[in-house]
């Protein structure tokens, strides 16, 4: 009670507000928790029982009947467990990478397997798989594919670019800060547009990349400006005294970078780097634009069937919160991360 | 290889090197896609501009255009929506993201929950993902413009779009432009006298409240002079939509609604860490100082903070107006969608592109320089 009046009518403005935020909870917020769970139909035999629910209750029914294509696209029906697997191995990957204890050396390795494995999966064609050609590929297991490999690629050119960036000769300098600036400064859906419609130019006669991997390369090539930028600043935060410690012991450009700067650095610059994944998560959505069956496609796609049309909101509620679980979850962690480091190097040193 | 062992020798060659290898990468690009364009005969120039587009356009808000115009005129139109819903948008996301801000750090438990879970929500949800559904939730969901619902007197909400009433143009609204312009100007003549005369004598004048008098007190002026023509233009349903007074698009509606509701929530965070940064010692050394509390939040907060919510804040406003390219999925005729549409009519992809990136980099280049200049004012002169 006293917490109540502390809180929340500690003055008469005060206690307004919150009776009319009660108010318009009341109005708002019962209505929908009815619309979206009490009156809501979670499975149906078709689409007619939720027209006729319509306005009352939430179509839940929509998702159970489509989720197999929303989560994998348009992957052969019988061989779903492999999109299945992937999406486990990922998950997998995420989680080990996310615990500080397994920071150490393997864990490179076990992305190189990971990735491996994943990729043979996906593709088959060998060990007896049956071999499903990207284009077939789609849903909630593309998009993490896109943003995962999007970052695994990007991050290595990012480090190369955050370091030309702060690189005292100037040619290298001003190639990277051409390239950061200009990536930055246009919309991601230029470099979408100019990687599905102008790289095959690009390209010499006969030879010609799909529409996956061109996506996938202007996701990365715009994912590493941005996380060039992060880098960059962590780099700044090293003191300058670990650089001339470094240059007094003799070590060369390269064993100072690598063995003093990059370690303090990447360290750093860990929960701006998360805040930047998000951000890249997110964006994997846009390759809708240029046709490419991510979980945002194939969800708008079952829409898009006439038994289905007028359940958009229900769909795209789904769909943020798939989005939401992932991201949600990433930003948590990054804030946790942070709080840990600060107070890690508030007791002494960065062990 | 020995003259790689001399630090200058060695920083040359590799800058040759990597110039080397992106002159020839670029060589490569560009002498292929020569081939490949001769080959497909497509032209090639900026010709195409001149000619006729043969498109209609959904809005165009700001100059005539129809089909028989030119692909320039065309592209003319895409650039100014994106503009106004650019600019709308940022302004809205402003004001919007201070109140977000505020009400996280509001002493009532309730309404900061509230904003806390707006900007989780709002911030860890894709752009593209609450576009489509304050499309479908305009187009699907609401009413048709017959029963429309009419949440206030003049405003109509149906799946047409959005209309309020607005204001029928005269000339005077020109002159009131114009005297409200001069009024800041004065205002900022009395402002430098006044901290001059403060500094000289030390006697305050309460220079803000006489700016903001002169600033509106003139348009207003103006306006009672010419004997206050106001004519109110309220939508009227005839057929099967709304007539006069504004009209927003379904489109429009859900591209300024998704990106101010989205940027909002960025922004919102912003405000409040540029509040949070102040230190508490601050304040109570105001207090301390007897200064009142306008004078210190004007004097010593507001300062302190904005130097730390300047530099985030110009970044969400270059991205209010990148992620506005999003436009291109929901129909939005902004200069993407249009880009993209001459693009599939002729197939001058490249130079449809390179307008894109050009007009892009154009609006990041000025507003960073803008904002770079405004944040050099205000930033910390340490001594």
């Amino acid at each position: 009670m006293s917490w109540l009046r502390a809180n929340m009518f500690s003055s008469w403005p005060n206690a307004i507000a919150t009776l009319l935020i009660v108010w318009l909870a009341w109005k708002l917020a019962v209505p929908f928790f009815d619309w979206a769970f009490v009156q809501a139909i979670w499975v149906a035999p078709d689409s007619q029982v939720c027209r006729d629910a319509k306005g009352t209750g939430a179509c839940w029914a929509l998702v159970h009947e489509k989720h197999r294509f929303m989560l994998f696209g348009t992957y052969p029906f019988e061989l779903q467990w492999r999109p299945v697997l992937v999406i486990v191995i990922l998950l997998a990957l995420y989680v080990v990478s996310a615990l500080r204890a397994c920071w150490r050396p393997w864990l490179a390795a076990a992305w190189i397997v990971g990735l491996a494995t994943i990729g043979v999966l996906m593709w088959g064609g060998v060990l007896g798989l049956r071999y499903v050609e990207n284009e077939r590929w789609g849903g909630l297991a593309l998009t993490l594919l896109l943003a995962t490999f999007g970052i695994a690629l990007a991050f290595p050119l990012s480090i190369v670019l955050a370091l030309g960036r702060r690189s005292e000769l100037p040619v290298l300098r001003l190639l990277c800060v051409i390239y950061i600036e200009l990536i930055r400064g246009v919309p991601l859906i230029s470099l979408l547009f100019m990687a599905s419609v102008m790289l095959p130019l690009f390209l010499p006669e006969g030879m010609s990349i799909d529409k996956l991997l061109r996506a996938q390369i202007a996701m990365t090539l715009f994912a590493a400006a941005y996380l060039a930028e992060v880098v960059r600043g962590g780099l700044q935060a090293v003191p300058r005294g670990q650089y001339e410690a470094a240059q007094a012991l003799g070590l060369s450009y390269w064993r100072m970078t690598l063995l003093v700067v990059l370690p303090q650095a990447l360290r750093i610059s860990i929960p701006p780097l998360v805040n930047t994944f998000i951000g890249f998560f997110k964006d994997t959505s846009l390759v809708l634009i240029i046709g490419l069956f991510d979980l945002l496609t194939t969800v708008k796609i079952s829409i898009g069937e006439p038994k289905w049309v007028g359940f958009g909101v229900e769909a795209y509620i789904f769909v943020s919160a798939v989005y939401f679980v992932f991201c949600f979850a990433m930003s948590r962690y990054s804030q946790n991360l942070e709080l840990e480091l600060a107070g890690s190097a508030a007791t002494g040193g960065a062990r | 290889m020995k003259f790689l062992r001399s630090g200058r020798s060695r920083a040359l060659f590799f800058q040759v090197v990597a110039l080397a290898a992106v002159l020839g990468a670029l060589a490569f690009i560009v002498h292929n896609t020569m081939l490949n364009l001769e080959k497909s005969k497509i032209a090639s120039g900026f010709d195409f501009l001149g000619r006729e587009a043969g498109f209609e356009i959904g809005e165009s808000p700001f100059i005539l255009y129809s089909a028989a115009d030119s692909y320039g005129r065309a592209l003319l139109v895409g650039l100014l929506n994106t503009i106004r819903v650019a600019v709308i948008g940022i302004v809205l996301a402003t004001i919007l993201g201070t109140l977000v801000g505020l009400a996280r750090l509001s002493t009532n438990w309730l309404l900061a929950r509230i904003a806390g879970v707006y900007v989780e929500v709002i911030r860890n949800v894709p752009l593209l993902v609450q576009l489509f559904f304050w499309y479908v939730v305009i187009t699907e969901n609401l009413p048709g413009p017959r029963d429309a619902a009419n949440p206030l007197t003049g405003v109509f909400l149906s799946n047409r779009g959005i209309a309020m009433p607005g204001v029928d143009a005269h000339p005077v609204y020109w002159w009131m432009l114009i005297a409200f312009i001069a009024g800041l100007v004065i205002a900022w003549l009395v402002a430098r006298w006044a901290r001059a005369r403060q500094a000289r004598t030390g006697q305050p004048f309460a220079s803000f409240w006489a700016g903001c008098g002169i600033a509106l007190g003139l348009p207003l002026a103006v306006f009672l002079a010419a004997g206050a023509p106001l004519k109110l233009d309220v939508p009227q349903l005839s057929g099967f939509n709304f007539q006069g007074g504004v009209v927003m698009t379904p489109e429009y509606a859900t591209l300024l609604i998704g990106l101010v509701a989205y940027t909002a929530a960025f922004i919102g965070e912003i405000v409040r860490a540029g509040i949070v940064a102040v230190h508490r010692g601050q304040v109570e050394a105001a207090n301390a100082l007897g200064l009142s509390r306008r004078m210190t939040l004007r004097l010593v907060v507001l300062p302190q903070a904005l130097r730390v919510i300047i530099p985030p804040l110009t970044s969400q406003y270059l991205n209010i107006t990148k992620n506005s390219s999003l436009a291109v999925a929901i129909g939005y005729p902004d200069i993407v969608s249009i880009a993209n549409t001459s693009i599939n009519q002729n197939g001058q992809a490249i130079e449809g592109i390179a307008i894109i990136m050009a007009v892009y980099l154009t609006v990041s280049l000025s507003i960073s320089a803008f904002m770079n200049w405004y944040n050099k004012r205000i930033a910390l002169v340490e001594r």
